[in-house]
């Protein structure tokens, strides 16, 4: 008999969502859902606002990675006011977002890693749900886990000191931003005690790092093969081709590592890239425009931004990164949970570039704000800790705007998040009559690595619980389970 | 005639001149009496009921009431800080007032006195009135979300030929303070700056210049309002 299993609410992620598997009249997983069932509608409501407004009040979709909001809307808005496609604002503008924007996806990263994720490696998949979270994580190691509560409070000060408030700041404006770093605040982040300095959160992201690659070695068939299926990948790349998560150009690969997309000027996004509209779900799928919806579709984040990229502009993450590419050949990785790993390089990325920035002089300039020739549509494209976040902005002649477009990072891994789940329905429920409490982890497991923020996606509200339902080939509930 | 005149503000004896009203008199002497209608320069006239006081045990408002020998007014008292906090929330719910992506929010006199008056949730329901925003001027945003209908732009805004910027339009619940659709196109920058600065509210932007001050440095973010009357 066929069954549906629908896994709700899914936990340790940043909002709410909702599995049902689909099991034929054998018993096999047929299909698997991931549901997005809130709703918000920012780009509705952000219409007949002041333009200015925008990164100030799109910024409210998230408590997590309100920066990339709040950035990418500001890149929007500097093409309006004319301040270019990215490279146009004074060194001191860009540096400043650069550092806002690296402080935002260190805490984000970490916020993951350490708080959401690092249970899953301390107690196993089928661990004790009691100890499985930070708590547990304390009590069983306690130095990881101060480690990251003080990593993410670093990143949540770099985010202060540049947008004025740790959550919901206001230091991005169209054409620049509204403050510099003075002295006496760079010195907070570079000579700050122990252990809140930009040296020994570097010390720290190492750390981490090897905490991963020592799980890995002892768990390397279940990081290798759970949930892993090829796939394309998108981020923007600088333009000679290194990481870059403030600006660049749109690249795209293929399981093989082919280019399916290279050198796409951001402005140009919705000409390569498509939304699909499901019945099921609130979540767009997005997919490459001309490799249609069936083969287009893509992942994006920590693990497609290492697959797109040739190199990382910092020492330590570049010859972590070396490492990490040798594992795989120099070819894509397509493993769900190496995305921890690409995460982890980041985080190392994101501490050595703070560093670099905090000695760059440029910080302390005055000219803070730049406008041109104002336009009546924009595009700021930034990579989010979550992967790459589409900002689109028409405006009136009024300064009124008239049309918003947001892809959320989320929301562009939205087919892989499913085909994870899928995979890990297949590999978990085969044949089975019943929901058990290991079933749900290992889905939730699958979900977590894409470290989704469904409230972004969705625009909605809220912790992210999951329900699970199990339906047969009659479309009968067989079983159903809430985890909260 | 003798022009000094002696009352007592909640026990605390002032000694003021003639002729000035609560509000002043209050002010001059380290007394916060909350007001948001009332501007320095302007002829008072009690619209936004904030600064009621009670004098000899009736209620009054103290920005349009003139200093007496012998009054004892009551100010600073859980009754009227009640009544102005219900003002204040009343404001919030008949309007728009969404502070988080507000450019006015750390110069706001509206915000800053829910805070001092620590306003969680409103008492009443909320209207969410469908309210216009009139961007037509090239200079400034007339915002009829945040609008209070204190009528300072409508008595501060006036150019050197006394033409006013600002005038009521409509009546009763459709009463509205609006820009005039001619003289907002010729609005000098001088003036739509001022018509900014002289709103309390969040009501007259000034094109362009959105959240150019960084949180922290703003007006409340340095100074809760009323404390540097009280320091």
């Amino acid at each position: 008999m066929s069954k549906k299993i629908t896994i709700e609410p899914v936990t340790r992620v940043e909002g709410h969502g909702k599995v049902t598997i689909y099991m034929d009249e054998e018993a096999q997983v047929k299909e698997s859902r991931l549901h997005i069932v809130e709703f918000r509608g920012f780009e509705r409501f952000v219409q007949g606002r002041p333009y200015w407004e925008a990164p100030v009040l799109v910024q409210r979709l998230c408590g997590i990675c309100p920066v990339s909001h709040h950035i990418a809307a500001s890149k929007a808005l500097d093409v309006i006011v004319g301040a270019g496609t990215g490279d146009g604002l004074t060194a001191v503008g860009e540096k400043m977002r650069r550092l806002m924007h690296y402080g935002q996806f260190f805490q984000s990263h970490v916020l993951h890693f350490f708080h959401l994720s690092s249970p899953d490696f301390l107690f196993g998949i089928d661990g004790d749900p009691a100890l499985r979270n930070i708590v547990g994580v304390a009590q069983e190691n306690r130095d990881l886990a101060v480690q990251g509560v003080m990593m993410r409070k670093f990143g949540q000060e770099v985010i202060r000191l540049t947008a004025g408030k740790k959550i919901h700041g206001t230091g991005a404006v169209p054409g620049g931003i509204n403050k510099n770093l003075s002295i006496a605040e760079r010195d907070e982040l570079l000579k700050g005690p122990d252990p809140l300095n930009a040296d020994k959160m570097v010390d720290w992201s190492l750390g981490a790092l090897d905490f991963f690659k020592h799980y890995h070695k002892n768990n390397q068939a279940m990081v290798d093969n759970f949930a892993d299926f090829p796939s394309n990948h998108l981020s923007i790349v600088r333009k000679d081709g290194a990481l870059d998560i403030y600006n660049g150009v749109l690249r795209a690969v293929d399981a093989e590592g082919k280019r399916i997309l290279d050198d796409v000027d951001c402005q140009d996004y919705n000409h390569y890239i498509e939304e699909e509209v499901r019945n099921w779900s609130y979540m767009k799928f997005p997919y490459l425009k001309h490799l249609g919806k069936e083969k287009g579709w893509y992942r994006v984040g920590p693990l497609a931004r290492l697959n797109t990229c040739d190199f990382i502009p910092t020492p330590l993450a570049q010859k972590a990164f070396e490492e990490y590419k040798a594992y795989t050949h120099g070819k894509p990785d397509n493993m769900t949970l190496h995305y921890h790993w690409a995460r982890l390089i980041e985080v190392l990325y994101a501490a050595e570039s703070i560093r670099e920035l905090l000695h760059d002089s440029d910080l302390q300039n005055e000219d803070l704000v730049v406008k041109g020739t104002k336009q009546h549509e924009g595009v700021g494209v930034i990579e989010a800790p979550r992967g790459t976040l589409f900002h689109h902005y028409k405006i009136d002649d009024n300064d009124l705007i008239t049309m918003a477009n947001l892809i959320v990072s989320t929301t562009n891994n939205n087919e892989p998040m499913n085909r994870a789940v899928n995979s890990t329905a297949k590999a978990f429920m085969n044949g089975q009559k019943d929901i058990t409490e290991p079933m749900m982890n290992a889905v939730e497991v699958a979900i977590r690595a894409y470290d989704p923020c469904l409230s972004c996606a969705t625009h909605a509200l809220g912790q992210m619980p999951l329900e699970m339902t199990l339906v047969d080939a009659q479309n009968q509930i067989l079983s159903h389970k809430m985890k909260s | 005639m003798n022009q000094q005149v002696k009352i007592r503000i909640d026990g605390q004896e002032i000694i003021t001149e003639r002729g000035k009203t609560i509000v002043e008199a209050a002010r001059e002497n380290g007394v916060f009496i909350p007001t948001l209608c009332n501007m320095p320069g302007v002829k008072p006239k009690g619209a936004c009921r904030i600064c009621t006081i009670k004098i000899n045990h009736r209620m009054m408002t103290s920005c349009t009431t003139p200093v007496a020998d012998g009054m004892d007014i009551e100010n600073n008292t859980d009754e009227l800080n009640d009544i102005r906090k219900s003002i204040i929330e009343l404001l919030f719910v008949s309007g728009n007032h969404f502070c988080p992506a507000c450019e006015k929010s750390g110069n706001c006199e509206l915000q800053a006195l829910a805070y001092r008056f620590k306003m969680m949730v409103p008492r009443y329901p909320y209207d969410f009135p469908r309210k216009e925003v009139d961007s037509s001027s090239p200079k400034i945003i007339k915002e009829q979300n945040r609008c209070i209908a204190c009528q300072r732009c409508m008595k501060t805004i006036v150019d050197e030929d006394g033409r006013h910027f600002f005038a009521y339009e409509d009546r009763g619940k459709d009463l509205r303070v609006v820009l005039d659709p001619i003289l907002g196109k010729e609005i000098t920058d001088e003036l739509a700056k001022k018509a900014m600065e002289n709103c309390p509210v969040g009501s007259i932007i000034y094109k362009e210049l959105g959240f150019h001050e960084p949180i922290g440095t703003r007006k409340y973010d340095k100074e809760p309002i009323g404390s540097k009357i009280e320091s």
